[in-house]
């Protein structure tokens, strides 16, 4: 093989991937990374991944698991790819359980597995409550090895500033800034693969992702042409630890294992909640949502979290929070099985969750949105082609996506573990596609002009000079927590046209002052406000995307709740067999014509393209050719 | 290194003056700006380095503390204002953080002379004045960013991976490994890359005067951990000799002075000394086929 060049952006669990099937398919990677990779916010997912074993005698299905995901995601995501990534999850496991990843285990020495929100069967894998870290130790050690073989170049403390594009629009390598000498220069490639991550900094200090997480990266790819899908559909986690510098994760594997999530039933009562006795409890996931109880998904916990505290006023102590209890479960149980999130509550709560509930609220944690990318349906198994160049290709030629990033298998809404899933399986088809992609290249990188790059360079060196000169007043750090709190009120858990249209205008108004910074610093060496500062300029822009599509959305899907919009469930609950047309019950069938004729309308993508007057927003087609979405969202 | 430059500078300012000049700004409109105005305050000595071959210099900070906080949420606050304990305004303090749970192993530094995570050392738990400095053995960056690189370079010196086909699935199922086992290997995987053992261990070289990817010193105790992990895989297995064969040679596992700091300040509690001791009978059992040619 002649062997390409090719650049992937992102030393998390995608980029890895990503990194691992380019190099071992003959080509060089050069992998840019913000930090060493095990720093990666991919070390701090918890609860487990899904993939169908069966392990637990439960008449588990990759069918099952493919609905379960559709319809968590209130159908939103394009099936194809979503029947491949679950049909591939098994195999996914069997080799992180050969690259050594400590997968926990049953009395017989099988792979355990345990239960997760949104689906009925056991079918999360977990190391511990660490298993993204383990996960992540398994990539890593792969890619090190590569690294040692001189397969893999590591860019640590670098960090894309922009791409660069050949006369005819194709990606052919991008710009970077070494976070330590300043330095800008241009990198050419064959290929380019964004892995870099998510973006829940936008919701400063409210939320679980990493201070790392700003999805400033993708904001560039968008500002540069990428196209930017369902950027309005962000996952609000139900179970975040109380904190003012950050509301850290408290994984769903807490309720999966039987963790209980309750109020007192008196909202003045003030006792220590181990006082209160079971009676005088509300456990209003379980009264509201029996079937499916503590772990209904998560944009059901959190709205009805929110309901509690914010609307009923029934929050502990009148405030936000509620509990999330553990005390009832044997001790050696959870601390074998959640042990890293025990250990995190112990640490920065004070307190043992073994010995009296958490306190929790929901936090943002994740973005189902992220780049447009691709896929290229298999007629013959109805998934998607494997190798096609197609697949996880932005709507950039040359630039692909994958892991958070990328918009691609979870709707409107994420099913718990199937993060873990994504990301490492958006790696390798990634992966997979650019190598076919490269396969199709005439001439390599190395024989570009160097003008395209050169004056990249040029560009984003201006804009750093501008930064370091400017001496506007608006200090970065100020204007990113008043982005976090706008967010935060704004564009959350509960959503609404008037306030949308006023953080519109309050975003255009951070644009503005996000012009004139003042960095305080011009140090040329390790300067970290300059990297800071454009971080935040393009976490504001991405912030008015978000809003924007938030705006045109005018329905409830998954996340995205409009109450005005609401279509609510008939009380009585639907048959488990409920399809179109097929109820006795009058009100469910004037509810299925009203829910599918709302699908009619809005079962469709957000696409949000750049312009310079702000985003552009259009819908396309959801392809629905492996499921028909018949069943509503209904978890009671 | 413990003598702190700062000390002999002008006597601080009242707290309420420092309080004042923090935060005035009302476009921040953080209610926990205001809150955090309003509680005690903490003085930070902090050890600062403009770039590696610069001369460290000490300054001081006076800065209002909320409940709940913790070093790097403090480090955090004072970048938007960083005026010295006496009045200076000096460039914001370099600092490495990321998830702020104590699992990326970004955040470790030396504070108040003991090498641990910022993120997980509480306020309440710290004295009025805290003494921070970079994470020592390590070379500094700046400030209190050091360069790890030596640890993940270790992990190469000890061939810290298990050797597969590719990235493909092969059908195979999961070996089996008893709860037992895999709880034992688990401490292991908690290993975070934060190389506060490194920096505690007596036999860890300084980085100081040595090559940049140090090829001979100590590997130290991370890298120990992992060829203990690696070594009981049933994959891992099958390389087990060329790791104990790395750590043989000189800078491997004999190096350990027994000083058993690593397992005292891992934040992780990995039993670093048991893998050390695990090793070393599995050495032992190498050189006996070595010198039997098996």
């Amino acid at each position: 093989m002649s062997g390409r060049q090719v650049i992937v952006v992102g030393g998390g669990l995608g980029g890895l991937w990503a990194t691992l099937v380019i190099a071992g398919g003959g080509h060089r990677v050069m992998l840019f990374s913000l930090f060493e990779m095990m720093r990666s916010h991919s070390v701090c997912a918890q609860g487990g991944i899904n993939a169908v074993l069966d392990m637990q005698g439960q008449h588990d299905s990759v069918e099952q698991h493919i609905l379960d995901t559709l319809k968590g995601g209130g159908w939103l995501a394009n099936q194809p790819p979503v029947k491949s990534m679950c049909e591939s999850a098994p195999g996914l496991i069997r080799t992180f359980e050969r690259m050594g990843v400590t997968f926990s285990r049953t009395p017989e020495g099988l792979l355990d597995q345990r239960l997760f929100g949104g689906v009925k069967k056991k079918r999360t894998c977990f190391a511990g409550a660490s298993t993204g870290q383990q996960l992540m130790h398994g990539v890593d050690q792969q890619v090190r090895r590569l690294e040692a073989e001189g397969r893999v170049d590591k860019h640590e403390w670098w960090e894309l500033l922009s791409l660069v594009k050949d006369a005819d629009g194709v990606c052919r390598g991008i710009v970077a800034m070494d976070l330590r000498s300043l330095e800008v220069r241009a990198f050419r490639a064959d290929a380019v693969v964004l892995a870099t991550g998510g973006l829940g900094q936008l919701y400063t200090p409210q939320t679980t992702c990493s201070t790392n997480s700003t999805g400033a990266a993708a904001s560039r790819a968008y500002q540069q042409g990428a196209r930017f899908a369902n950027a309005e559909l962000f996952q609000f986690h139900p179970t975040a630890m109380i904190g003012e510098d950050k509301t850290r994760l408290m994984s769903e594997a807490a309720r999966g294992e039987g963790g209980r999530v309750w109020v007192p039933k008196d909202p003045t009562d003030r006792r220590e909640p181990n006082r209160i006795p079971e009676a005088e409890r509300w456990h209003f996931l379980e009264e509201w949502y029996p079937a499916y109880g503590n772990t209904v998904p998560r944009d059901i916990a959190s709205r009805a979290i929110w309901k509690i505290c914010r609307e009923l006023g029934h929050g502990v102590g009148g405030g936000d929070r509620v509990y999330l209890d553990l005390t009832h479960l044997d001790r050696a149980f959870v601390e074998t099985r959640l042990g890293a999130i025990l250990s995190i509550y112990r640490k920065f709560a004070g307190t043992d969750p073994l010995g009296a509930p958490m306190e929790i609220f929901p936090a943002a944690h994740y973005a189902m949105g992220g780049l447009w990318v691709d896929f290229e349906h298999d007629p013959a198994t109805g998934g998607v082609k494997p190798d096609s160049p197609r697949n996880h290709a932005t709507s950039l030629p040359g630039l692909y996506a994958c892991g958070e990033c990328d918009y691609a298998y979870h709707g409107a809404n994420r099913l718990g573990a199937n993060s873990l899933l994504s990301a490492s399986y958006s790696g390798r088809v990634a992966g997979e596609a650019v190598l076919s992609h490269l396969a199709g290249i005439e001439r390599g990188a190395e024989a570009l002009a160097d003008a395209p790059f050169a004056a990249e360079v040029a560009r984003q060196q201006s804009i750093n000079d501008e930064l370091m000169a400017n001496r506007g007043g608006e200090n970065p750090y100020r204007l990113h927590a008043a982005l976090g709190a706008l967010m935060t009120s704004r564009v959350g858990v509960v959503r609404d046209n008037a306030e949308l249209d006023a953080a519109l205008a309050e975003i255009a108004e951070l644009e503005q002052r996000a012009a004139h910074m003042d960095l305080t610093e011009s140090t040329p060496w390790a300067n970290q406000t300059l990297a800071y500062a454009r971080q935040v300029q393009d976490m504001i822009r991405l912030a008015r995307v978000m809003t924007a599509s938030a705006r045109a959305r005018d329905e409830c899907r998954g996340a995205h709740y409009k109450p005005a919009f609401e279509l609510p469930l008939p009380a009585s609950k639907a048959a488990s067999s409920a399809t179109a047309g097929g109820n006795a019950d009058p009100a469910w069938e004037a509810y299925m014509a009203r829910w599918q004729a709302n699908n009619e309308r809005w079962l469709k993508t957000t696409v949000a393209e750049h312009t310079p007057d702000g985003p552009r927003i259009d819908f396309e087609p959801v392809d629905l050719s492996v499921l028909a979405p018949d069943q509503p969202r209904d978890y009671r | 290194m413990t003598s702190i430059a700062g000390a002999d500078r002008p006597a601080l300012r009242g707290d309420g003056s420092a309080d004042g000049a923090r935060d005035t700004d009302p476009s921040s409109g953080s209610a926990a700006d205001t809150q955090r105005a309003h509680s005690r305050s903490v003085e930070l000595q902090i050890r600062r380095q403009d770039a590696p071959d610069a001369a460290p210099y000490w300054q001081r900070f006076r800065i209002a503390t909320r409940p709940g906080d913790n070093v790097v949420s403090v480090l955090r606050a004072l970048r938007a204002d960083p005026i010295t304990a006496d009045g200076e305004r000096v460039d914001p303090v370099a600092f490495e953080h990321n998830c702020m749970e104590e699992v990326c192993g970004a955040c470790a530094m030396l504070i108040d002379g003991s090498p641990r995570p910022a993120c997980s050392a509480l306020l309440k738990d710290l004295g009025a004045v805290i003494r921070l400095e970079p994470l020592p053995k390590f070379p500094v960056v700046r400030d209190l960013m050091v360069d790890r690189a030596r640890l993940f370079a270790a992990l190469k010196r000890t061939r810290a991976w298990v050797r597969l086909d590719g990235h493909w699935d092969n059908h195979e199922r999961a070996p089996r490994i008893s709860q037992r086992q895999w709880a034992a290997d688990y401490l292991y995987s908690r290993c975070m890359s934060c190389g506060i053992c490194l920096a505690a261990c007596p036999q860890f070289p300084d980085a100081a005067g040595r090559p940049a990817d140090d090829s001979a010193g100590f590997v130290g105790p991370a890298a120990l951990g992992q060829v203990r992990l690696l070594n009981a895989h049933p994959l891992g297995r099958y390389d087990k000799a060329e790791r104990l064969h790395a750590i043989m040679a000189d800078g491997g596992l004999t190096d350990c002075g027994n000083a058993q700091n690593c397992v005292r300040v891992c934040p992780k509690e990995i039993p670093l000394t048991t893998a050390i001791g695990e090793l070393g009978r599995q050495t032992t059992v190498q050189a006996v086929k070595d010198f039997f040619g098996v």
